[in-house]
């Protein structure tokens, strides 16, 4: 069976005035489903733009990325809105909620793309915030949440559509440690429950939640490996979160 | 698929919640777009009212009646050549009469001015025209009291008058004014009637002010044709029929004038279709000069549209990321930012329909109109309109970001 992700030499060159800058150099990926995988690096390593590529935001400038068995590299920019919008969650460090929108409406938003009745998008988007724990929050805006708080919305909002994967963008960086346990915490009941993370990261004791880390440096693979002890949050998490 | 209602209503929602997050930026930027239609509007709503206004007094001279003049109505240097015709005289509309088979109705007239006194009460500068009894038939006058003459008493040159509405008011204002004896000029006639109110042609000419009597009578005490024009009016069947009636009566002048065939006319036909082609084009050129400098101004009221959306779609680069980055086509982004524009200038637009249909009832007090409720809706549809094109810009600049510059963007 073919693997959920499969990217093949990708390669993405930037033209900055007259020199060329390969951000990706032939990067070669597969990622399995449930998996819960790490990307490293430091700024500049092209782990960002590994995550656009991943995430359908870019296309490459050559090289070959079938998700689901599906050759994405060379879509246009709508089938692509399409492809992120029912396959992939995304959650960033500065969590891109909409400021002038309450939590329900934002996380409602996917929904209102895929075109789901406003009957059901309710229903689901109720049903996910009750999933990061935010049933009570619903009608609140962004400004009148804490930080945490925020980044679970993102967090629903990634989890409304059942996408594929599920991106996150340092989706710690904007958070002090405990808040920010909490939502790795959130991170692994997800994974528990089945789904697929790609953890975008450069501190080591985030990257440790994962079960694969991929360590980038100057547009390669400088190393991929599976990690054989997690760190854990939790000893049973279905019961906390 | 993503409805299009849906996509209406969400971006309703969102360009609702924009405006109202900058509501001293919105109104301000409005301003441009009311300003705009309240001239607009006005405009339109004068040139509706001078339209009306020109209707109304042309329907006087009626659209069936055709003027048989030594000049035509619209002439400029001419004048000094057609000066040399010859004068129409009374025989003409004899002639017409007899030999016509189209006319209904043939009414010589001429007039003069004329003081018309009634025991000590005096009305100076009365316009006073001598006609015969036809003259009721041309239509487009009502007698408010008693009877206009009959054909017996244009005849035989009667000594009986009858008065326009202000000059009875003025002369018997306790009195019933039928049968009492006035002077017109130094002669007396018998009072058989009073006209119903008419108004001014063109704002002008008072047709309140006159006192009609027979010709024959006018003829003897004021003078005839020797110093004076005569019109023949001639009432054609029906306005279908008033070509031919013209032809018919061309030629009877024709004859009557002893013209050979290669001579021009040496009189005029006219009609009230001369009058409305003369004001036609004049009004074509106020309309369109008008509603260009008045369009001007919401050109202006659009460019300031234009430029808040581009600060708009700025300011929330971060915001249309996040949109595509969860799947907003840019059809999507597109519509939002469009819906936006035109939502701002509908605003405007309804604001200035607002404080512009006051205005129009002081416009009324001098033209006979309010604002037509077309107007109203061409109003805001241009609104609506001005809005899509000046937001399409900015609305296309945001649908174009690419999603990963816009995440970015600081």
């Amino acid at each position: 069976m073919a693997s959920l992700i499969s990217i093949r030499n990708i390669k993405k060159t930037y033209e900055m005035g007259d020199t060329a800058v390969h951000a990706l150099d032939g990067v070669t990926i597969d990622i399995e489903k449930n998996e819960y995988v790490a990307i490293m690096g430091p700024s500049g390593s092209g782990k960002s733009t590994l995550m656009n590529i991943l995430g359908c935001l870019d296309t490459p400038t050559s090289g070959i990325y079938e998700f689901k068995g599906v050759n994405v590299s060379d879509m246009n920019d709508n089938e692509l809105a399409k492809i992120r919008n029912k396959e992939i969650g995304f959650v960033f460090q500065t969590f891109n909620l909409l400021a002038r929108s309450d939590a329900l409406h934002n996380v409602e938003l996917p929904l209102i793309y895929g075109g789901a009745s406003s009957s059901e998008r309710r229903e689901r988007a109720k049903e996910a915030m009750e999933r990061v724990g935010l049933g009570d929050r619903m009608h609140h805006k962004p400004n009148e949440l804490s930080g945490g708080q925020r980044q679970r919305v993102a967090i629903a909002r990634a989890l409304v559509t059942h996408p594929s994967i599920i991106l996150a963008d340092e989706p710690t960086g904007n958070l002090d440690t405990k808040t920010g346990d909490e939502i790795m915490q959130l991170f692994e009941v997800l994974h528990e429950e089945g789904n697929t993370i790609i953890l975008v990261t450069h501190e080591e004791y985030i990257a440790e939640h994962a079960n694969r880390i991929i360590r980038v440096r100057d547009g390669l693979i400088e190393r991929d490996e599976r990690v054989r002890s997690r760190k854990r949050l939790l000893t049973n998490p279905k019961v906390t979160a | 698929m993503f409805s299009f209602l849906q996509e209406l209503k969400e971006g309703l929602l969102i360009s609702f919640r924009a405006i109202r997050a900058n509501k001293m930026r919105s109104v301000l930027t409005t301003l441009g777009i009311f300003i705009g239609i309240i001239s607009v509007t006005l405009m339109g709503t004068a040139i509706e009212g001078l339209d009306r206004k020109f209707e109304e007094s042309i329907s006087k001279i009626g659209a069936d009646v055709l003027y048989v003049q030594k000049f035509p109505w619209f002439m400029g240097q001419e004048f000094w050549t057609l000066r040399n015709r010859r004068n129409i005289a009374v025989k003409d509309a004899d002639a017409i009469e007899r030999q016509s088979i189209y006319a209904d109705a043939v009414a010589p007239q001429m007039g003069t001015r004329r003081s018309v006194k009634y025991k000590g009460k005096i009305v100076e500068g009365v316009q006073v025209i001598g006609t015969t009894d036809q003259y009721i038939a041309l239509g487009g006058l009502d007698l408010s009291n008693g009877r206009f003459f009959s054909a017996m008493e244009s005849d035989g040159g009667r000594p009986v008058v009858v008065l326009g509405t202000d000059v009875a008011n003025e002369l018997f204002p306790f009195e019933d004014p039928l049968g009492k004896t006035v002077k017109v000029g130094n002669y007396t006639f018998r009072v058989v009637g009073v006209l119903d109110k008419q108004g001014s042609f063109l704002g002008l000419v008072s047709l309140d002010n006159q006192v009609i009597l027979p010709i024959e009578r006018f003829e003897k005490l004021f003078g005839g044709t020797r110093r004076r024009y005569v019109t023949v009016a001639v009432k054609a069947p029906t306005v279908e029929l008033v070509p031919e009636t013209k032809e018919e009566i061309r030629g009877i002048m024709r004859k009557q004038r002893r013209l050979a065939p290669a001579e021009e006319d040496d009189f005029a036909i006219n009609q009230q279709e001369a009058f409305k082609q003369v004001f036609d084009s004049i009004g074509a050129v106020i309309a369109g000069v008008g509603l260009f400098i008045t369009g001007l101004s919401l050109f202006v009221g659009g460019i300031g549209i234009m430029n808040i959306m581009f600060v708009s779609v700025t300011e929330r680069t971060r915001e249309i990321g996040v949109r595509k980055a969860i799947g907003a086509p840019s059809r999507t982004i597109l519509m939002q930012f469009l819906i936006e524009a035109a939502f701002l200038c509908l605003l405007g637009g309804l604001i200035g329909v607002a404080i512009a249909f006051p205005l129009s009832l002081i416009i009324d007090t001098v033209l006979p109109t309010a604002m037509p409720l077309s107007i109203v809706g061409i109003a805001l549809l241009v609104s609506v309109l001005v809005g899509v094109i000046s937001g399409f810009l900015p609305a296309y600049r945001a649908s174009r970001m690419n999603p990963v510059d816009a995440l970015r963007y600081e």
